[in-house]
């Protein structure tokens, strides 16, 4: 049965055995957001005792911690970021990776998310677009598409979403991307560009909840919801000639920005260096 | 496994940085020396004033001793900054007041929840909201014990002068790594800014004590077991393979969330109970005058405390017979001995800075035949020693 499936699961390596199986709903993009992040940890070969993986509170909150076989924290809603920057001076030469929802990294979270890019700290955030709270049931989320049905915008949203990966490589990350989960190969590509990019990463993970947000918006199999991706995907080059009318409702795929700038442990590391030198502290 | 602060060229470094001698200096850069001393070596916060001179403190002298500052964008991060900061093994503290220790109170919890060391210096000042931002005050009695949701213990500490702020902040450190649980600071406004001389002793002079770290793998497995029977369990601290899972949600011993099973929550949240309760000679700390023959008690903590005193001392001179009791723990309250106490005694008076908090702690542990009154003033104006003894003789 699932077990055997499990069994000959090449990636089951990479996950806590006595936590599965995994309460994500059948059909949720969440399996495959952890298939494409335990794969790029495996074709990077990066040793999990190098990993701390941190997350909110949120279904997507769940698909790293408890189940990716590291040192995880799960921590309170919004507020991911924040822990894992502690994490990351404590542990600088380790990979710190954040897993969670949209609600979570850029409702509540959103402060965070913003200062954590601004200060590029090395750390990779792997965010989960829902359009919707997929934990609480349902309601309307700051990513929920304008018109849609939520359990708290029944007859409809009149709110706009945020354009999380823009604003984020706006705000100063070193490298943004956002793919679907349509899109397997080139997000994992990502996940692997964003791993070794020093400096803060974030990549946006357009997902589905067909239980929460397709099934109250004309889309009950999670495979409608694929097709919906993959007919609205607009690569980021041909997005640029569009006029905003033509991208509204599109989802813009592919890497936002990539480019080096002075990261945030490391320029800790070298001011510490800087006063006890000048203080005569050094070699002490 | 290292706690960072705890190598022995850190102990040369604080020798050759901070000599031992008379120092004159304000409450609040007193707190920032405790926590050098007590091995902090992270920090991060969120300036509010009256705290903020801990945090430039911090910012100026942490790098010198290799420690890092991290000025967050908000409380709610600060606090976080430091639980995550706190599992790879540093000592860490954070300063605030009033409207950020509301904002901390959740990852507060958490903290309790996680059994993560922590110290949290709360810079009382005037309230609700922002009242007189910039005035001392001892209203956050119970957002200390209570602050946070759930049941949970907490411990607090709550100095009565500049040179008192160092030592309890080095012994705040103390328990917090001892019993692996935050620890509250509550300082207030008036000391913070006010100085003083105080004494800087020999670094070596100075007891320090570090969390249990498991000493196999066994143990690494059970981060939030009871190996030894003292409720605490010993720190797999991030980075060292154990893959620790830490979570705010109820969990067995070995970390996995189980919110479904009644004794699973049970057991955990009594656990974490009977560690504060069966380790009350970690933290219970109280001073006495004159309450061998006193008929009247005066109890008093924090800033309110050495007026209180003056006003003892005075009373004496006077002839009444008149004692006092300062908690320094303040949390969990010394209520043994207030109950003791208050069988010898016809009255007590409790001076504080707020209209009537710890008097309710006070009032739990004696009986209806003792005569209980508070001594309240607010406006960001410290009692002084006239008042409190015009009370005295008031009820002598
Ligand atoms: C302070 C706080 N507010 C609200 C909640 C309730 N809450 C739990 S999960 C969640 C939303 C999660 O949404 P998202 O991050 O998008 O994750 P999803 O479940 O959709 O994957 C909310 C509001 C909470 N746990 N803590
Ligand atoms: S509610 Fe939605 S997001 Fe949550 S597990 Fe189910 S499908 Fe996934």
């Amino acid at each position: 049965m699932a077990k055997e499936i499990y069994s000959t699961y090449p990636m089951v390596k990479y996950l806590r055995k006595e936590a599965l199986p995994t309460a994500l709903c059948p059909g949720c993009g969440g399996g495959t957001v952890l298939n494409a992040f335990a794969n790029a940890v495996d074709q990077l070969r990066i040793d999990p005792k190098d990993l701390v993986v941190v997350s909110g509170i949120g279904c997507s909150a769940w698909i790293a911690s408890p189940y990716f076989l590291a040192d995880t924290l799960h921590t309170t809603h919004g507020r991911a970021i924040a822990f894992a920057t502690g994490v990351k001076v404590g542990l600088p030469d380790k990979k710190v990776v954040v897993i969670s929802g949209d609600g979570d990294l850029a409702s509540i979270g959103g402060n965070h998310l913003l200062h954590a890019a601004r200060r590029n700290i090395d750390i990779t955030v792997i965010l989960v677009n829902n359009f919707i709270y997929g934990m609480t049931g349902g309601q309307v989320a700051p990513t929920t598409p304008f018109g849609a049905k939520t359990t708290t915008s029944p007859y409809r949203n009149i709110e706009h979403p945020l354009q999380i990966s823009e604003t984020v490589a706006a705000a100063g990350a070193s490298y943004v991307a956002r793919w679907t989960t349509a899109h397997v190969y080139q997000l994992i590509e990502s996940i692997k560009k964003a791993l070794q990019v020093k400096g803060f990463s974030l990549v946006e993970v357009i997902s589905q909840c067909p239980v929460q947000y397709g099934r109250r918006n004309k889309m009950k199999e999670p495979a409608e919801m694929l097709r919906w991706f993959l007919k609205n995907s607009v690569p980021v080059g041909k997005a640029k000639k569009m006029s905003p009318e033509e991208l509204e409702g599109k989802f813009i795929i592919g890497e936002i920005i990539n480019r080096q700038r002075p990261e945030f442990t490391e320029e800790l590391n070298k001011l510490i260096d800087e006063v006890q030198e000048h203080f005569g502290l050094k070699g002490e | 496994m290292i706690i960072r602060g705890d190598e022995p060229e850190q102990l040369r470094l604080l020798k050759r940085l901070y000599k031992p001698g008379n120092y004159f200096l304000q409450g609040n850069e007193a707190v920032a020396y405790g926590a050098l001393f007590a091995g902090c070596r992270f920090y991060a916060g969120y300036p509010i004033t009256p705290s903020s001179e801990i945090a430039e403190t911090m910012a100026r002298e942490l790098p010198k001793l290799g420690g890092y500052y991290l000025q967050m964008e908000d409380e709610i991060g600060s606090i976080a900054a430091m639980v995550g900061a706190s599992w790879t093994g540093f000592k860490v503290m954070t300063a605030t007041a009033g409207p950020g220790f509301s904002l901390m109170q959740e990852n507060l919890g958490y903290a309790v929840m996680t059994e993560t060391p922590l110290v949290l210096v709360d810079v009382q000042r005037s309230g609700p909201s922002t009242g007189q931002a910039t005035k001392g005050a001892q209203g956050d009695f119970f957002q200390a014990r209570w602050g946070t949701h759930g049941d949970h213990p907490i411990v607090a500490v709550s100095p009565i002068s500049v040179e008192d702020a160092f030592w309890e902040t080095v012994r705040a450190f103390n328990i917090s790594e001892k019993l692996r649980t935050p620890v509250v600071v509550l300082f207030d406004g008036v000391l913070a800014h006010t100085r003083e001389q105080i004494k800087i002793p020999d670094v070596e002079e100075i007891e320090i004590t570090y969390r249990k770290l498991p000493k196999n793998e066994e143990e690494a497995k059970l981060p939030f077991g009871d190996p030894h029977g003292d409720g605490v369990p010993p720190m797999p601290l991030f980075g060292h393979g154990y893959f620790t899972h830490v979570t705010g949600s109820t969990h067995k011993e070995n970390g996995l969330r189980d919110v479904y099973t009644p004794e699973v929550h049970d057991r955990l949240v009594r656990r974490i109970h009977r560690k504060i309760e069966q380790n009350k000679h970690v933290y219970e700390k109280y001073e006495e005058y004159f309450t061998d023959d006193a008929e009247i008690l005066v109890v008093s903590w924090g800033v309110t405390a050495r007026p209180s005193l003056g006003a003892v001392l005075k009373a004496r001179e006077e002839g009444t017979r008149v004692g006092l009791f300062v908690p320094k723990t303040v949390h969990p309250f010394p209520g043994k001995r207030i109950k003791e106490l208050g069988k010898k005694v016809r009255a007590i008076l409790v001076p504080e800075m707020n209209l009537g908090q710890l008097i309710l702690e006070v009032q739990r542990f004696v009986n209806d035949d003792v005569l209980l009154k508070g001594v309240n003033k607010i406006g960001g104006v410290p009692l002084t020693v006239e008042e409190i003894l015009r009370e005295i003789r008031g009820v002598a």
